[in-house]
């Protein structure tokens, strides 16, 4: 089953176009990664799944992108019940300047939890989800900007998982971390595929080998090629994707 | 021979271009001292200004509160230098400048950081520009302009509101909650702006609304940086004199109402500094030594925020 379909989307940022006739289909519980070249699409892509793009200026959009079967952008819903049920880890740990315990319960206080037990709950739940719970339990009231870069990447991911997402994006989780901490992550990942639909964005394409269930290779704004991870990498269709996978350029 | 004359040429270049370099290196020294010691200086004239204001203060201040009594000056509740023997008793005008510090500050403090909120994160850019200058100008006027402001404007309506002359503590919180305006506005929106991006862009990706994300992440934030806007701003208070000796009435009694005339430490020194002769004039010098601790109080409380930030 597919949780995300995208159809034909092109994006504009003012006269640039960054995406060109997207066409995606996102299966549930699994993960898809997204790699290519700097500047070629992936985090722009990513970004409109979760309206992220609205921020930007003079960005405009056409085409649709279900999820659910709901055209996102012709939604009545607000785009912040959207972006509540597709959560978000940025390529820079960005907890926020508060206790450990505070970041991974801000999600679902916004959304209006004030029970103290409940809210624990969800905290030891979320940062048990995010594999980092051995490691703060005894420091919840301790800035989460005091802990290691790894360890801060999955308090993010723990406070995204903690607004109970559907779909988690990823913008190169790890591209800012050592690599014990980035094989931590990308362990993480592969569990929380049980539960969650994962789509990543990523420079490393053994990452994506080792991790991902289905790739798509971007060049120039488009989607070159989309397959099955295995497969794209051992044998991909077309000639471009070929050099890109073999390391002959990017 | 001609071989040897080529090397010998170019060892001669190159002893040259040595002996040039060292020159520059020496010269370069030579400027590099010089600056250094302009430098210096200036920093050793700015800092004995202090020093010598702090001297002149304390050295006339001390020996009068000494010789008056530490008790008497600081908690006597009349202030007559015209009697005989003078009463200088300093606790009205102490009052006066905490009330009316106080109070400008409950007025300033809500309006300044509400409107940095709105220029952070609200304000349409075309307006802003206009807002932004507005806020600037606000700074840059000269505070008997207020005060004259306040004589055309405030006092009347505390006239009307009132009655009496109006001129009197409210009129004086009112005037100094805006003179501090653009201290709190100007600080509090630079700190908001320092806010990193990550953090709104991570907390609308959570799910939540803009107003929710400017309310709980991006003040929290900027909290010290908003403190020491307002820390600033009740050091301007404190120190206004021009603006508040023009509307507060200038009575030295302890005020019993809002609506009662007030004197600050400021404006009992420009008051009668004029005429003041021998032990009047060591009481007003006096009073400025207690004006200047109370600065030295709230520069200290501005420093220790700015380090718990640090």
């Amino acid at each position: 089953m597919n949780k995300i379909e995208i159809n034909q989307l092109n994006l504009w940022y003012g006269q640039f176009q960054a995406l060109h006739d997207i066409v995606l289909d996102i299966p549930e519980n699994e993960v898809t990664a997204f790699i290519g070249p700097s500047g070629c699409g992936k985090s722009t892509l990513i970004k409109s799944l979760n309206r992220m793009n609205d921020l930007v200026d003079h960005c405009q959009v056409k085409g649709e992108v279900l999820f659910n079967g709901t055209d996102i952008y012709r939604m009545s819903d607000p785009v912040s019940a959207l972006r509540k049920k597709i959560g978000m880890v940025f390529q820079q740990p960005n907890p926020f300047p508060k206790s450990i315990y505070d970041n991974v319960a801000y999600g679902p206080r916004t959304h209006g939890i004030k029970d103290r037990k409940t809210l624990d709950t969800i905290v030891e739940k979320s940062l048990r989800g995010a594999a980092v719970w051995e490691e703060v339990k005894d420091i919840l009231n301790k800035s989460a900007l005091s802990v290691s870069g790894g360890q801060q990447q999955r308090i993010c991911i723990a406070r995204a998982l903690a607004v109970q997402p559907e779909v988690l994006l990823m913008d190169e989780p790890t591209s800012a971390l050592d690599p014990i901490s980035t094989a931590k992550i990308e362990e993480l990942i592969i569990n929380l595929k049980k539960n969650y639909t994962i789509v990543m964005v990523t420079h490393n394409m053994q990452q994506a080998s080792r991790i991902s269930d289905q790739t798509a290779f971007f060049y120039n704004g488009r989607i070159i090629e989309t397959d099955r991870t295995e497969r794209l990498f051992t044998r991909p269709a077309k000639q471009q994707t070929a050099d890109y996978v073999s390391g002959r350029f990017g | 021979m001609q071989y040897n004359d080529k090397l010998n040429l170019k060892k001669l270049d190159q002893d040259l271009i040595t002996v040039n370099k060292k020159k520059k290196k020496v010269q370069k020294i030579g400027m590099e001292n010089w600056m250094k010691g302009i430098f210096f200086m200036c920093a050793v004239f700015s800092i004995s200004s202090i020093v010598f204001m702090i001297y002149f203060i304390f050295s006339s201040g001390i020996p009068f509160i000494t010789e008056y009594g530490v008790a008497r000056f600081l908690t006597g509740t009349t202030w007559a230098p015209s009697n005989t023997p003078g009463s200088y008793g300093i606790l009205p005008m102490m009052i006066g400048s905490i009330l009316v510090t106080g109070g400008a500050t409950l007025i300033g403090m809500p309006i300044g950081i509400l409107t940095a909120v709105f220029m952070a994160a609200y304000c349409p850019p075309e307006l802003y520009k206009i807002l932004k200058a507005a806020v600037n100008l606000m700074a840059a006027i000269p505070s008997i302009l207020y005060g004259f402001f306040a004589l055309q404007f405030i006092v009347p309506f505390m006239r009307e509101v009132a009655g009496g002359t109006g001129m009197n503590m409210m009129t004086a919180m009112i005037l100094l909650g805006l003179m501090i305006l653009p201290t709190i506005i100007s600080l509090s929106e630079a700190a908001l702006r320092a806010v990193p991006r990550s953090y709104y862009e991570g907390s609308l990706a959570l799910g939540t609304t803009h107003e929710k994300t400017v309310l709980s992440v991006m003040v929290p934030a900027a909290k010290s940086g908003i403190i020491s806007s307002v820390i600033l701003g009740i050091g301007r208070a404190i120190g206004e004199t021009m603006a508040v000796v023009l509307i507060a009435g200038n009575q030295p009694i302890i005020p019993d109402s809002l609506f009662s005339g007030v004197r600050t430490l400021t404006t009992n020194i420009v008051l009668e500094m004029a005429y003041a002769q021998g032990e009047h004039k060591e009481a007003l010098i006096a009073t400025a030594a207690v004006l200047f601790l109370f600065i030295l109080m709230i520069n200290s409380l501005f420093l220790y925020v700015k380090k718990k930030r640090g």
